[in-house]
């Protein structure tokens, strides 16, 4: 990856953000000063004890909060001085959130949910049907496109969240434990999915407290207390073998 | 690690020589546990003075050929019906690492926890790349599909350990710091779910089977 860093911008850039709760007695350092990039095609894992912040992490990353102090730069632009319509349109067409609760409209069929985005951003329905169509085709669920929520297991539910939240060009994708209500085989292939749409270029943040999911990244960040204490980096997995884990 | 009943294993396929063990049984486990030539010897060696095996002529190079004899069918067949042993679990320098951190003066045992949770987390990145590479030859049906699937196992039950032990020492700091509360505070705390579901003695020689999600 270093390649890509050099010759690319990052698709999110955060700045020493901060954000505090409350004042005085009550102040809580839900974040202390973040730096982090992600780039594209790129996973990041972020762990931590609870309440250590990574959810914070992710809704001032896509927009849904403002931080304390500090600048959150997506494809560019600095959401945290952006109009109210600016950010509105950068958050629907450049970012996708994937929550644990899978949050598809039950009264919309997989490929309405996945066109939804599309329509709110303008575009005919025909064409985001199309579009929605085609995403979810690519992502290997063309079969669930007339399904509704409640004809789906949940596994397949929230791959078709991962659909929508990566329709149309949109290249950065925020998961929040979006395997947590799946067992380990559905959640793998949820986790599948979002490797193979970082693989195709989109930049990824993933929260999540199960070390097998965050595995899947290219980096694991480890938050404390609301600062970054850690970080692994990708290896290059033909020495792993030969060196001190082959004696484990 | 039988490398014995690994070497019987590969000889119910049909005679072999010593090389050729090696080979095959590092192809098997995708060189996990690498062999060198001198260790397939000897443990030829026992097997033969043991009557598992007995040499069975040379093939057309002069390698000197092995056979299973049916005592060591018998044994190779018990072997794959018998469950491991965990009478005497293996000494973990990890476990015995943290054991001695415990209030040891100028340790600061988060840190040790944290350095090994990094290097726990960086090899199961790694045994997932590798799984993904497995898992994609064999779902291609390309090359040794057998072999490929023995590593598959053998990358799955790396990562599987691997997650035990980073869920250990996540379970080790959040036990730490609860305990590192005031007795006041702690009382008021709720008991963390996990702390809670979790076999708590470390004095047990039961493996830890119990496996549950941390809010
Ligand atoms: N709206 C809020 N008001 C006050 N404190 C909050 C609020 N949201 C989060 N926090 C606090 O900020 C810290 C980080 O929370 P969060 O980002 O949800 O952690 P995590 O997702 O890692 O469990 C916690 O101490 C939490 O209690
Ligand atoms: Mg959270």
């Amino acid at each position: 990856m270093p390649e890509q860093r050099k010759s690319q911008q990052p698709v999110l850039q955060l700045d020493r953000l901060v954000r505090t709760h409350g004042s005085g007695a009550t102040e809580v350092h839900a974040l202390r000063g973040i730096d982090l990039s992600v780039f594209p095609g790129e996973l990041v894992a972020v762990m931590g004890p609870s309440g250590s912040g990574k959810s914070t992490l992710l809704t001032l990353a896509g927009g849904l909060d403002t931080p304390s102090s500090g600048r959150v730069v997506v494809e560019g632009t600095d959401i945290t001085t952006a109009s109210r319509r600016q950010l509105a349109a950068l958050r629907r067409r450049s970012i996708g959130y994937v929550f644990q609760d899978y949050n598809l409209i039950p009264a919309l069929t997989a490929a309405e949910n996945v066109a939804l985005p599309r329509e709110l951003d303008g575009i005919s329905a025909r064409k985001a049907r199309a579009s929605a169509l085609a995403a979810l085709e690519e992502m290997g669920l063309g079969q669930l496109a007339d399904r509704f929520p409640d004809e789906m297991s949940g596994g397949q539910q929230q791959r078709v969240a991962i659909a929508r939240a990566l329709v149309g060009d949109r290249r950065l994708v925020l998961a929040d434990e979006p395997t947590g209500a799946l067992d380990s085989e559905t959640g793998e292939s949820v986790l599948a999915l979002l490797r193979a749409r970082c693989d195709a270029g989109a930049a990824g943040i993933l929260v999540t407290h199960e070390p097998r999911f965050a595995a899947w990244a290219d980096r694991v960040v480890f938050l404390r207390d609301g600062s970054v204490v850690d970080e692994t980096l990708r290896s290059h997995a033909d020495s792993l073998l030969h060196g001190q884990a082959a004696g484990q | 690690m039988s490398i014995r009943h690994g070497l019987l294993a590969l000889l119910e396929r049909g005679p072999r020589y010593g090389s050729q063990l090696r080979t095959e049984f590092e192809s098997r486990t995708g060189s996990t546990w690498p062999l060198n030539v001198g260790q397939v010897y000897t443990t030829l060696a026992r097997l033969e003075r043991d009557g598992l095996v007995a040499p069975d002529g040379e093939d057309a190079a002069g390698h000197t050929l092995y056979a299973i004899t049916d005592a060591g069918r018998t044994e190779l067949f018990q072997w794959y019906e018998r469950p491991v042993d965990r009478a005497n679990p293996p000494r973990d320098e990890l476990s015995i690492k943290l054991a001695m951190a415990v209030g040891a003066p100028g340790v600061d045992i988060r840190a040790v926890i944290q350095s090994q949770r990094h290097a726990t987390i960086k090899a199961m990145q790694d045994y997932t790349r590798l799984k993904a590479t497995a898992l994609a030859a064999v779902e291609s049906g390309r090359s040794h599909e057998r072999d490929d699937v023995a590593w598959l196992l053998v990358l799955e039950q790396l990562i599987f350990q691997t997650e035990a032990e980073a869920r250990w020492l996540d379970h080790c700091e959040a036990r730490l710091v609860r305990l590192s509360l005031p007795a006041d505070r702690r009382a008021a705390e709720p008991e963390p779910p996990q702390a809670a579901a979790e076999t708590p003695a470390p004095t047990t020689t039961q493996p830890r089977t119990a496996r549950s999600r941390r809010g």
